[in-house]
């Protein structure tokens, strides 16, 4: 049985997701995400018992490097593609009251 | 002799013979371009002057008798999901839309090495989302073999491009079928490797566990030459491996005699299109000629594959897609009250629509009280069904199956039900969650004239196996 996706569920999942929906594309998101889990379903019909979640097809474990700085002052690459930049800084909306 | 009509090792040949120049090539394939690109929109972005720039380059290196590679001086195109340096890359998304990178991807890097001359940047569905090229932020992109088609996803401008002779070769990127699927709408020759034998630096990432970029060609010998260029372990991909094999082009050459070929009976049943059934068959037969055997079998996990696809790729992407907030590079919106609300606003103005399905999606499984009911549910199909393909690879050395049930449809038709447009890619989205190689390549034409491909699977690392085995089906499907 699929979760049921109320107007409640939309607005969290809005917020979770980071985007702004208006009243109809709200609506429309709840049909469609409701379809999407109905049809996701089907995957309790598998029985998954003593099956380890699979992430990652190969058994690469652990992958390290040792911690040598290789890169160089990037700043001007970093801001180039700033949408707003001031003092060598990206500029933002304030961020703590 | 029209230069744009042979293929991309042909050509890096007549150049190193000087019978002719990188520059008249690039003249070529540009004029082709002006011809036909208005209208099949393959690309986003065209580099003119700095392609001529790397062709002079090039050329000198290569009047100096040091000729680099296979594909020296062979013009290129690029998926927009890939990053180049100074080159605009969009992902075919608003948000991105004047996004240009500061370094360039590791498989440009290598093909910048390799004296490849990188034309432009290719369109796609939006941040590789889509089967059909048509959720671009540019413009639906058109199959050069019936204009009111489309050409497949997400790799469609690469496909096309190829198709119409816009470019010799190109790179895609494959999640869920993205380089297979156009491929074969397309008629032309796409590959994905194994997973993690292609760095995944500078690939604007969808789903990170199972993208991978692959050639997309003419034909099977440039998809080896390409594959050997941009093929190896990269210290900035932490996934990607080293193969202890290489030199696909030259291993293509040889004998499959013996080979073991599985058919597997879930992929040849009802929902695939009659004449694509035929023609796996008649693929099947031509492998049979040439020594190999062929015999059916049960492959398991068929039906769980979309719903085990659909929530790993959109938890990935939506995590992936949360870097996009209008902070530090691509679209911030105008209007806006407060940090939250630009990164709100940006968001909902920047991605289309089908990209917004799949962040809600993929947030939804990931969030308390569903994770595990939904994500690591999907997780454990996926070991199943990476078990069903190992255990089908203890009998046989190569799977058949069709790349799609159907092919191309009509421009705007699968956009109306998202599920549908999602079942086409039933046959694919299984090699890349058991991160395994494959390759499309073109076998025939349906009723309405239109191309259909053969798919061909291998285990892990095999590549040297399933590109002798998919250039020897090409030649010998040629030559009856």
């Amino acid at each position: 049985m699929s979760a049921f996706i109320d107007n409640e569920t939309i607005e969290y999942v809005g917020i979770l997701a980071k985007l702004f929906l208006n009243e109809n594309e709200k609506e429309q998101a709840r049909i469609d995400i409701q379809k999407m889990l109905e049809y996701v379903d089907k995957l309790n019909e598998v029985n998954t018992d003593g099956i380890e979640p699979m992430s990652h097809v190969f058994p690469l474990n652990n992958v390290f490097r040792d911690d040598i700085v290789t890169n160089k002052d990037d700043r001007e690459a970093l801001l180039f593609n700033a949408p707003e930049k001031a003092d060598g800084q990206f500029e933002v909306p304030k961020t703590v009251e | 002799m029209d230069i744009t009509n042979i293929s991309a090792l042909k050509i890096s040949e007549k150049i190193k013979s000087g019978e002719i120049s990188i520059k008249e090539i690039l003249d070529a394939y540009f004029r082709n371009i002006e011809k036909k690109d208005e209208q099949i929109n393959a690309f986003i972005t065209l580099d003119k002057e700095n392609a001529y720039k790397q062709a002079e380059e090039i050329q000198n290196i290569i009047n100096k008798g040091e000729f680099l590679s296979p594909l020296a001086g062979v013009p290129i195109a690029v998926k927009d999901n890939i990053c180049t340096k100074g080159l605009k890359t969009t992902c075919a998304s608003r948000i991105l839309n004047n996004f240009i990178p500061t370094y360039d991807a590791e498989v440009i890097s290598k093909i910048r090495k390799a004296g490849m001359i990188i034309m432009g940047k290719t369109n796609m569905d939006e941040f590789a989302m889509g089967s059909t090229s048509e959720t671009s932020y540019f413009g639906p992109v058109k199959n050069p073999c019936d204009i009111k088609r489309a050409p497949g996803g997400s790799s469609g401008g690469s496909c096309a491009a190829v198709k119409a002779l816009e470019a010799p070769i190109a790179l895609g990127s494959d999640t869920g079928g993205s380089i297979r699927q156009p491929s074969s709408y397309c008629g032309v020759v796409g590959f994905k490797p194994t997973y993690g034998s292609v760095s995944r630096y500078g690939l604007i990432a969808y789903g990170s566990s199972l993208d991978q970029i692959g050639p997309i060609g003419k034909n099977v010998s440039d998809c080896a030459a390409l594959f050997d260029i941009i093929a190896g372990k990269d210290i900035k991909d932490s996934t990607s491996v080293q193969l202890s094999d290489h030199d696909y082009l030259s291993s293509i050459k040889g004998s499959i005699k013996g080979l073991r070929i599985g058919l597997p009976i879930e992929y040849l049943e009802d929902g695939l299109q009659c004449d694509i059934r035929d023609s796996i068959y008649k693929a099947a037969d031509v492998l049979k000629r040439i020594g190999a055997s062929v015999e059916e079998f049960h492959l398991e996990m068929l039906d769980y594959a979309i719903a085990a696809y659909y929530i790993i790729a959109s938890a990935e992407a939506s995590s992936n897609l949360e870097r996009f907030d209008g902070v530090k590079y691509g679209y911030r919106s105008k209007n806006f009250n407060g940090l939250h609300d630009m990164y709100k606003r940006t968001r909902s103005e920047g991605f289309g629509e089908e990209v917004k399905r799949r962040i809600m999606l993929g947030s939804f499984v990931l969030s308390s009280g569903y994770y595990d009911a939904y994500y690591l549910k999907a997780l454990r199909v996926k070991a199943l069904i990476k078990k069903a393909f190992n255990d089908a690879f203890s009998k046989f050395d190569i799977i058949l199956a069709p790349a799609s049930p159907m092919t191309a449809p009509f421009l705007g038709e699968s956009l109306n039900d998202p599920i549908q447009m999602y079942l086409s890619d039933i046959y694919t989205v299984s090699v890349n969650l058991s991160g395994l190689p494959a390759i499309s390549v073109p076998c025939g034409m349906d009723n309405n004239n239109l191309p259909i491909g053969v798919q061909m699977i291998s285990d892990c690392y095999k590549e040297k196996l399933l590109l002798r085995t998919a250039y020897l089906y090409e030649k010998t499907a040629k030559e009856l």
